[in-house]
């Protein structure tokens, strides 16, 4: 059994990670992350490579052909894996809500999509509610705070999962927002499409960030800590931001969110 | 009423530089979603009278002709009149004739959304005829001929000192020419200016939040009072209503009741829930001589049978609204018509186009929130997704969006062309923000580093090249 995890599973557990586009791209460490915790727990990690994106970009936008070819890349490359696990709430949800609802008109696909759908995760509900994971092996000195990104939190039911697997974590002491549960307005595009009003709602993220008192957010979507990572900084604020899987694979001590490598 | 819907990142533009307005919508954040979630909390069974609610309101879609027609049927039996109004043109003209019918000068108002929807006070003016809102918040937006910016409370946009400023501009002339400064003050002025306005009404107008088949009812919530007197007090009481708010029997109503208040303000129940079944009987003490019911279809009965029929549910609670972190920054006027929030984008693009209203829907990051408190489940986000599909479907999508997702289409659909483009878009951001950790401008990405940086990513490539690099790519066998 490795240290940190209080119960091993009974049966290790063939599990297919989901990168996410964004963890690809801007935060591989989250990726690496993942996997440690994931394999810590007892599971076998593979990263399929023909995986891009869950489709959400063309999705949001209306664009329901290319949402489908995408899903249809997506459920093959993931064929036969026990479990598929993301460390989003956006992706995650996409995969286990909305695939099946794209192939209404092919009862073959939407199988085939309702079967991915059923295995699909986050991550912090894979490790809490599948594993049972009760704790962790890592410390972070510090007082963090956590946003409860929207998909995780009303699409999959991501609330304690995360909170209790930080409560494990030595030397952390979590200080809540007042509305932990509104939306940071990221929003994907939105962001870009609406830039106005996504900055007033970042903004009263920041404010509540800062009345928190905590010196690190934490939450479990890329986009959002991206997000509310640029808005601190610009304000800046000195709050450090990180994906909650790196804290509790004990990566705290790399730099955070739009931090330079170097300095801490 | 006049669009601006298509002005709506204008309007938001202004509505975030308003300073009264920024301070009533913090206000409204958080009174009104604090509220509701004690109410919801303090009923058991709140989780499963939403599913009644929602099962209630889609057995009387389904069939809605049944109970139309069975509400009209029982209305005429009670000596009532039911009018069928296709269009808003239809519903303004029926509505004048019946106030012309009784020689009418003023009218009554109580609150009715229908009402600003199809602009009836401005045509009731043109027509000599006087209309009298008498809904607090209702009164004090005609007095600054302003249109609601809430679907219940009208002017919650304005802040209690610019409405001691409205009432001195116009209750000054009728005596009142102190400036107020509580809020029981003001409400007693409106109601003392109001009470005379009642007793003089030819005609009260009033809306309906259910229309009761089994009965012929029409039923009104109110927490003022000014319903009861706008329908007992003048010689004709005009019910104007739209199609969906048809129900079968009272019994659904108390269910409907039940979650509506909790939704809307909070409140176990309205102050006033009124009960209109008919003119006044032989023998009432008091009561309306003509009973008249206007309903409206403006477009509704097309999206009947189809994946957008779910918004016809709507009980016009605002809890979706009073939730909504997009209306919480910006308040409803932005939103260009009557109705703001999460239902305004998505019926207002079927009430007056979506080439009108396309901004509506995607202005909403969808974090489901509205769909999380409303009382009868309606998938708003789902739905503004509907109309976001139709508007690709039809090119209203705006073009640099759509090349952009073109672009980004193809390159997700070949796995390995995009992982040579993330490599190497991961390698240059990396390379030139590593100094900062962070981009404060970035080509390309104007709207995001207007206000925010953008995180650099870390040196050492992408998520995939890295584990590919470390003999992580343990592909399954």
């Amino acid at each position: 059994m490795v240290a940190g995890v209080s119960k091993p599973p009974i049966h290790p557990r063939r599990v297919a990670l989901f990168v996410t586009c964004l963890v690809d791209l801007f935060r591989p460490s989250i990726g690496f992350a993942a996997v440690k915790l994931l394999e810590e727990a007892g599971c076998t990690v593979e990263v399929p490579p023909l995986q891009v994106c869950c489709g959400q970009p063309a999705y949001n936008s209306g664009d329901r052909a290319t949402t489908r070819a995408i899903a249809a890349q997506v459920i093959d490359a993931f064929e036969g894996y026990e479990a598929v696990v993301a460390p989003s709430g956006s992706c995650g949800g996409m995969l286990a809500h909305h695939y099946p609802g794209l192939f209404d008109d092919d009862p073959a696909m939407k199988a085939r999509a309702a079967n991915l759908a059923a295995r699909s995760h986050e991550l912090m509900s894979f490790l809490v509610d599948v594993l049972g994971v009760t704790s962790v092996a890592a410390r972070y000195d510090d007082a963090v705070t956590y946003h409860d990104s929207c998909s995780g939190l009303r699409e999959l039911g991501v609330k304690q999962q995360p909170r209790r697997l930080l409560g494990s974590v030595q030397g952390l002491t979590l200080r809540e927002m007042a509305t932990p549960e509104v939306c940071c307005g990221f929003g994907g595009t939105f962001c870009v499409k609406y830039p106005d009003i996504s900055n007033a709602m970042v903004g009263e993220k920041s404010a509540d960030v800062a009345s928190s008192g905590a010196g690190t957010l934490l939450a479990g979507d890329l986009g959002c800590l991206m997000n509310m990572a640029g808005k601190l900084q610009r304000e800046g604020s000195a709050v450090k931001v990180r994906h909650v899987a790196e804290v509790l694979a004990d990566m705290g001590s790399l730099p955070a969110i739009g931090e330079a490598e170097g300095r801490r | 009423m006049q669009s601006t819907a298509r002005d709506f990142k204008h309007n938001a533009g202004a509505a975030l530089a308003d300073a009264n307005l920024q301070d009533s919508l913090a206000k409204l954040k958080v009174g009104f979603s604090e509220r509701r979630r004690q109410a919801a909390e303090r009923l058991p069974e709140f989780e499963a009278l939403r599913d009644a609610a929602r099962d209630i309101k889609n057995h009387a879609l389904a069939h809605l002709d049944f109970y139309l027609e069975e509400f009209e049927r029982k209305v005429t039996a009670l000596g009532g009149h039911v009018h069928w109004a296709p269009t808003a043109e239809d519903a303004r003209r029926i509505i004048t004739e019946l106030c012309r019918s009784v020689g009418a000068r003023t009218i009554a108002k109580s609150k009715s959304m229908i009402s600003e929807e199809i602009g009836i006070n401005a045509h009731l003016e043109a027509a000599g005829i006087a209309p009298i809102e008498t809904d607090l918040g209702e009164y004090i937006i005609q007095l600054r001929h302003e249109p609601p910016s809430h679907i219940i409370a009208p002017a919650v946009h304005l802040t209690k000192d610019q409405v001691a400023g409205t009432f001195v501009e116009h209750h000054g002339p009728l005596g009142f020419t102190r400036r107020l400064t509580e809020r029981q003050d003001l409400v007693a002025e409106a109601r003392h200016v109001l009470r005379q306005k009642f007793l003089d009404a030819d005609v009260g107008l009033t809306g309906a939040n259910f229309l009761v088949a089994e009965t012929g009812s029409s039923m009104l919530v109110t927490n003022e009072g000014n319903a009861d007197l706008s329908n007992t007090l003048p010689k004709m009481h005009i019910v104007l209503a739209s199609i969906e708010k048809v129900i079968p029997t009272l019994e659904d109503a108390a269910v409907l009741l039940r979650v509506l208040a909790r939704s809307a303000t909070g409140q176990e129940s309205s102050t006033y829930t009124t009960i209109n079944t008919g003119p006044r009987r032989t023998g009432d003490l008091d009561g309306p001589a003509h009973y008249h019911v206007v309903i409206l279809d403006n477009g509704r009965s097309s999206v009947l049978g189809t994946e957008m029929q779910d918004m016809l549910r709507c009980i016009r609670c605002g809890a979706c609204m009073n939730h909504c972190p997009v209306y919480g920054a910006i308040g409803g006027h932005a939103y260009g018509w009557v109705y703001p929030g999460p239902i305004g984008s998505v019926l207002t693009p079927q009430l007056i186009g979506v080439e009108e209203a396309s901004n509506l829907p995607n202005a909403s990051t969808f974090c489901g929130r509205c769909e999380s408190v409303c009382p009868v489940r309606i998938p708003l986000p789902g739905l503004m997704r509907h109309w976001r599909e139709r508007e690709f479907e039809r090119h209203l999508t705006p073009k640099g969006v759509r090349q952009g997702l073109a672009l980004w289409g193809f390159l997700a659909r070949r796995p390995k062309l995009y992982r040579r483009v993330t490599g190497w878009a991961n390698r240059v951001l990396a390379l030139f923000g590593r100094g900062e950790g962070r981009y404060a401008s970035l080509p390309l990405a104007a709207g995001w580093t207007r206000f925010r940086d953008f995180p650099a990513p870390p040196a050492g490539g992408t998520f995939h090249a890295q584990w590919a690099r470390h003999g992580g790519a343990r592909t399954r066998p």
